[in-house]
């Protein structure tokens, strides 16, 4: 039962799927990393089976992403991803956040069906499929945006 | 004499099997190790000749299943070197075994006035369990700490107990770090004190020769898988004194001996604290490994150990951006290497290891608390066994070596 070397080459293709360039560039350069001086919502997320930590704070300023950054540790998709997140979501309403926020988490859970035209650059991240132990690690820093979300008083 | 590697390698059908197309290296064995034929065949051979339920049974396969449970516990009791198989009570693993000491004899002997000794380098299932029984009777837990070496901190010995010190428990052998403790120094302290000493010893028995007696410990609990032997076993060793005036731990059948409407009264040791039908074909498979054991010999097991350790950490130790931890002696420890490269996290680490073939833990190894003691998130950690190689380990530095490339690119 030796694999062929097709076998060989989608398993290379598949590391690098886990590790595109675009999330190890966000892994050597990090955006937003750091605190803000006063955020309007601030959440720790923690993932306790890998120990990855990511902490998200926000100004939410009429019903936009005024601010946003990132601060934590752990392996290179979970920092990664975080770092992509706040790219993706300064400027943005929080309706549009909250909808990329379902797209990214539906294309993380298999789904094939979301528009690769909300995601951008998070596509990149759709490898992580493949080594299922490693999702959580690509959700964490959107899990902790949503509970970071949650505080916010909803604008009348 | 050393261990015939090549040998042992043609017992373990697994070694022979590819991962992402090139050998498998398992350097996992610290979290559970693989299984000799001996052992597979122990479990097939019951299931197919004799599967019966034990010691109630008037037939010749309940006679048979019996004979070979009950032999298992002695071979197990001999390994250890117990004084009978009474005092060996068979649970489903290390966590289990401690929790049954903390729920049995803990809950009728610690009070708000006691304290309970801990270490540094405890195993969550060496933790929890005197976490929830200190909380629950307001008791004090205190942690003995580290010295740079990752050893014990035990300068002043004889000042280590309190006067309200009611129990010791510790790792015969860290998970994280590979350090060895001095458990038979600890024991002579608590025996002189009257402090109550558990040795939690998943990483010692499967790798050092383990006398209960010399240690003189009161308590000493161990697994199965992590010695060659199937999973769902654990065991529990204790103190005839101790384990008669404990209270059972689960009821139910086989650990009665009559019972009433009105109540009951308990089956012998070491029945009275095996309720229900226990995991019969594992322990049988698990005396088939303590047999493969002993015939290799503890002594040899354990120097072929401190062999491939000191390669380990000679080879690992030349590379550059290498943080190793625990004892640099490698007879202070037990065969786990555990190691941050670089800043690299140790889940990328792993993740390019295993498409090498390569099969190592990273993470926190269920001891989040040391891990913040050592300031870090977490670690990469290759634990040896009977059948690892030099060359493995040669695998291992190429992997990592990809791994810095990989990730440095």
């Amino acid at each position: 039962m030796t694999p062929s070397n097709d076998e060989y080459a989608r398993q290379e293709a598949e590391l690098d799927d886990l590790y595109r360039d675009i999330i190890l560039d966000h892994y050597r350069h990090p955006r937003h990393r750091g605190s803000l001086r006063s955020p309007t919502s601030r959440h720790e997320g923690l993932n306790p089976l890998c120990g990855d930590e990511v902490t998200v704070e926000l100004v939410v300023k009429d019903g936009r992403i005024d601010e946003v950054a990132y601060n934590g540790s752990g392996c290179s998709i979970s920092q990664s991803s975080a770092s992509m997140m706040t790219e993706a979501i300064e400027g943005k309403s929080v309706d549009e956040v909250n909808e990329l926020s379902n797209a990214f988490t539906s294309m993380m859970r298999g789904s094939d069906d979301v528009d690769p035209e909300i995601l951008g650059d998070l596509e990149a991240l759709a490898g992580v499929r493949k080594f299922p132990v490693r999702v959580k690690c690509a959700t964490l820093a959107w899990h902790t945006l949503n509970e970071a979300l949650e505080q916010i008083e909803p604008t009348p | 004499m050393t261990l015939d590697v090549q040998r042992i390698r043609e017992d373990f059908p697994i070694l022979k099997r590819q991962v992402y197309g090139k050998p498998l290296v398992y350097l996992d064995n610290a979290a559970t190790s693989q299984k000799p034929r001996q052992v597979i065949d122990a479990l097939v051979s019951y299931y197919e000749n004799y599967n019966s339920n034990i010691h109630r049974a008037v037939h010749c396969l309940g006679e048979e299943a019996t004979a070979a449970y009950e032999e298992a516990r002695a071979k197990v009791a001999a390994f250890i070197n117990a004084p009978s198989p009474e005092f060996i009570v068979f649970t489903r693993n290390t966590t289990e075994a401690i929790n049954l000491v903390a729920y049995t004899w803990g809950h009728a002997n610690i009070t708000a006035r006691d304290e309970i000794l801990l270490t540094q380098m405890e195993h969550h299932s060496n933790l929890i369990p005197w976490q929830r029984l200190a909380a629950e009777k307001g008791a004090t837990i205190r942690y003995i700490g580290l010295t740079d070496q990752q050893t014990l901190d035990l300068a002043d010995l004889a000042n280590l107990f309190q006067s309200n010190t009611k129990m010791i428990a510790m790792p015969h052998a860290s998970n994280s770090m590979g350090t060895i403790n001095p458990i038979e120094e600890i024991a002579r302290e608590a025996r002189r004190r009257g402090v109550m000493f558990l040795v939690d010893g998943a990483q010692g028995a499967p790798h050092l020769k383990v006398d209960v007696q010399a240690i003189n410990c009161d308590f000493y609990a161990f697994s199965s898988h992590k010695m060659l032997g199937p999973t769902g076993v654990g065991v529990l060793y204790g103190r005839r004194e101790l384990l008669e005036e404990m209270e059972p731990f689960l009821g139910g059948g086989e650990m009665i001996r009559k019972v009433t409407f009105e109540g009951a009264s308990w089956n012998d040791l070491p029945w009275k604290f095996e309720a229900g039908t226990p995991n019969i074909a594992d322990v049988i498979a698990f005396g088939a490994a303590i047999d493969y054991l002993s015939e290799l010999g503890m002594d040899n097991v354990r120097a072929h150990e401190i062999e491939i350790t000191e390669y380990a950490l000679d080879r690992l130790g030349q590379m550059d951006d290498i943080i190793l931890y625990g004892p640099s002696s490698s007879t202070a420890r037990g065969g786990v290497v555990s190691f941050n490269y670089g800043d690299l996290h140790p889940h990328d680490v792993g993740t390019i290891l295993d498409r090498h073939g390569v099969a190592i833990r990273a993470g926190h190894h269920c001891t989040q608390p040391l891990m913040r003691t050592l300031g870090v998130s977490g670690t990469a950690r290759a634990s040896f066994y009977v059948y690892n190689t030099r060359d493995e380990v040669d695998v291992l530095v190429e992997a990592l070596e990809a791994a810095r490339d990989f990730f440095g690119k």
